[in-house]
């Protein structure tokens, strides 16, 4: 069998494509077939895949976003939707208000329930030192943060009021607190 | 050991043992790890990726079950040998791609294989025989262990282990079976099969990787959510669903075998008799062929022939393993002519 596109050398690569429910087969020579394969990778990136999934582009240009970087690696959040992949590590935590509903939408949830390392453990500045301090309404603040950006209202009214009640009775103690210290 | 040792290894996934051997070749576990503040390979420098690798190096070297390990740098490489590398299911096509500053560290027996400045840090995957993800989870487990002590990795309370793609943010942990349903395929429910899986969050490739058409009536089938379950649920989760699909092929076979005994005999027969006899074969046909012969033998219609056999030929009749038994470059014509011949000499043709 001879090769569809150069009509020259034998056919040893056999191609389905499917394009509008349309099932079209392709026999290739391997150098037409490599061809056909970098054009093929040009169309399915992943990263529009993730971005289309995220649907975050318009969202962050009217936040004026877009030019967030991170700290870390200098990434910004156009470039993690251009190629659908982090810089490193401290990324997450750079673009953790869109990466929220991104894995969110990826994996149906947001909360690691699997192993945690050892050097972790071993090494506790590893975590930020703000993270460790945090307060319950600061926590009760990220999950705040965490029910808009999923579109929870519900659930984000109800933390709302939460964190309303707490601040009052901070408020309430440091009053009483410095009544007593006078 | 060297890499040109590996050829004429019997490799671990590929003995043909294991639970549901006849219908499972292989379970695999990747684990995709990275450090904490150096940059993913795609966007490091030379200098962050050569210190990484230093980093690796020396945790593999400090580990028990990957010292003494084959610690192959991607730069040293031919062509040939990187293909033959991804035939053997040792590295990724991506990792091929580009080698500046990227390595891969295999064991023994083939059993682990670690890419270092893949996508991710590390990719650290098990491959065991047979039905036997437990296995391959015990040994990537105790390797990520140790590795943790050693290196800091990346990773948050919330989102667990960091990685550079979040569709793989969590555990990082693939879990795949590699299955032969030619009943299923024949008596054409296997759609259905796959439509099922789908809904259940897993995914199914073919034989040879990523984007590849499933030849052969293999199936390889992977877990695709991360985050928001354990270790332990992922592994359970597809266990359970292999169990089920396993099911559903061997009774079709059986119902196959019953009522189409002789089509079915007619296929097998013919598919061996060409496999002994042939000169010139394409990998397409002898994959075709191969796997009316691998259903031969669990039927026992074909005695005297072992699926290892047969998972040998899957692997050799490749283009870079053809490559490598002639030790010289191949056109694809002569591959065809060679294989044929690999062929013949594994079945005991003339």
């Amino acid at each position: 069998m001879l090769c569809d596109i150069c009509h020259k050398n034998d056919a040893t690569v056999h191609l389905t494509e499917i394009i509008d429910n349309q099932i079209t087969e392709l026999h290739l020579c391997e150098d037409c077939a490599r061809q056909k394969g970098t054009q093929m990778e040009q169309h399915f990136g992943l990263a529009d895949l993730l971005a289309g999934l995220a649907d975050l582009g318009q969202q962050f240009e009217v936040m004026g976003k877009t030019e967030t970087k991170c700290p870390n690696c200098g990434l910004s959040y156009d470039d993690f939707r251009r190629i659908g992949r982090l810089g490193c590590s401290e990324c997450y935590q750079a673009f953790r208000d869109s990466l929220v509903v991104l894995l969110k939408r990826i994996h149906g949830s947001t909360q690691h329930l699997g192993r945690t390392p050892a050097k972790r453990t071993a090494t506790p500045q590893v975590e930020k030192p703000s993270l460790v301090k945090q307060s319950e309404a600061d926590i009760l603040r990220v999950k705040l943060q965490k029910a808009v950006a999923l579109e929870e209202f519900e659930q984000a009214a109800r933390l709302r009021d939460k964190i309303r009640t707490l601040e009052a009775k901070k408020t309430r103690t440091k009053k009483s607190g410095e009544q007593n210290t006078k | 050991m060297k890499l040109n040792d590996l050829i004429n290894q019997n490799c671990e996934w590929l003995k043909g043992t294991g639970p549901n051997s006849n219908i499972v070749i292989s379970s695999r576990v990747r684990l995709a790890r990275n450090l904490r503040y150096i940059p993913f390979a795609h966007r490091a420098n030379k200098k962050q990726k050569e210190d990484l690798l230093k980093k690796i190096k020396e945790a593999v070297d400090t580990t028990n079950y990957t010292k003494g390990a084959l610690f192959l740098s991607l730069a040293d490489l031919s062509n040939l040998d990187k293909q033959f590398l991804i035939e053997r299911h040792l590295i990724s096509k991506e990792h091929a791609l580009h080698s500046d500053s990227k390595a891969v560290i295999i064991s023994d027996q083939e059993i682990l294989s670690i890419m270092v400045n893949e996508e991710d840090h590390l990719r650290i995957q098990i491959m065991q025989s047979g039905f036997n993800l437990d296995e391959a989870w015990r040994i990537g487990s105790q390797i990520d262990e140790e590795f943790g002590k050693k290196l800091e990795y990346a990773f948050s309370q919330e989102w667990g282990y960091l990685t550079a793609c979040p569709t793989n943010a969590g555990t990082g942990l693939r879990a795949s079976v590699m299955l032969h349903l030619p009943a299923l395929v024949v008596t054409k429910q296997i759609n259905k099969v796959l439509q099922a899986i789908t809904k259940l969050s897993l995914t199914a490739r073919g034989f040879y990787g990523e984007g590849t058409e499933a030849s052969g009536n293999f199936f390889q089938i992977s877990n695709q959510v991360t985050l928001g379950h354990s270790e332990e649920d992922i592994l359970d989760n597809i266990e359970r669903i292999i169990k089920q699909i396993l099911g559903h092929e061997q009774n079709a076979r059986q119902a196959l075998f019953e009522q189409e005994g002789a089509i079915i005999k007619d296929r097998i027969w013919r598919a061996y008799a060409t496999l002994q006899n042939a000169h010139i074969i394409s990998s397409r046909e002898s994959v075709d062929l191969l796997s009316s012969v691998r259903l031969g033998i669990d039927i026992g219609l074909l005695k005297g022939l072992d699926i290892k056999t047969i998972n040998r030929i899957f692997i050799l009749i490749q283009p870079a393993h053809l490559q490598k038994l002639e030790g010289k470059a191949l056109s694809a014509q002569e591959r065809d002519v060679k294989r044929a011949e690999m062929i013949r000499r594994e079945l005991g043709g003339k």
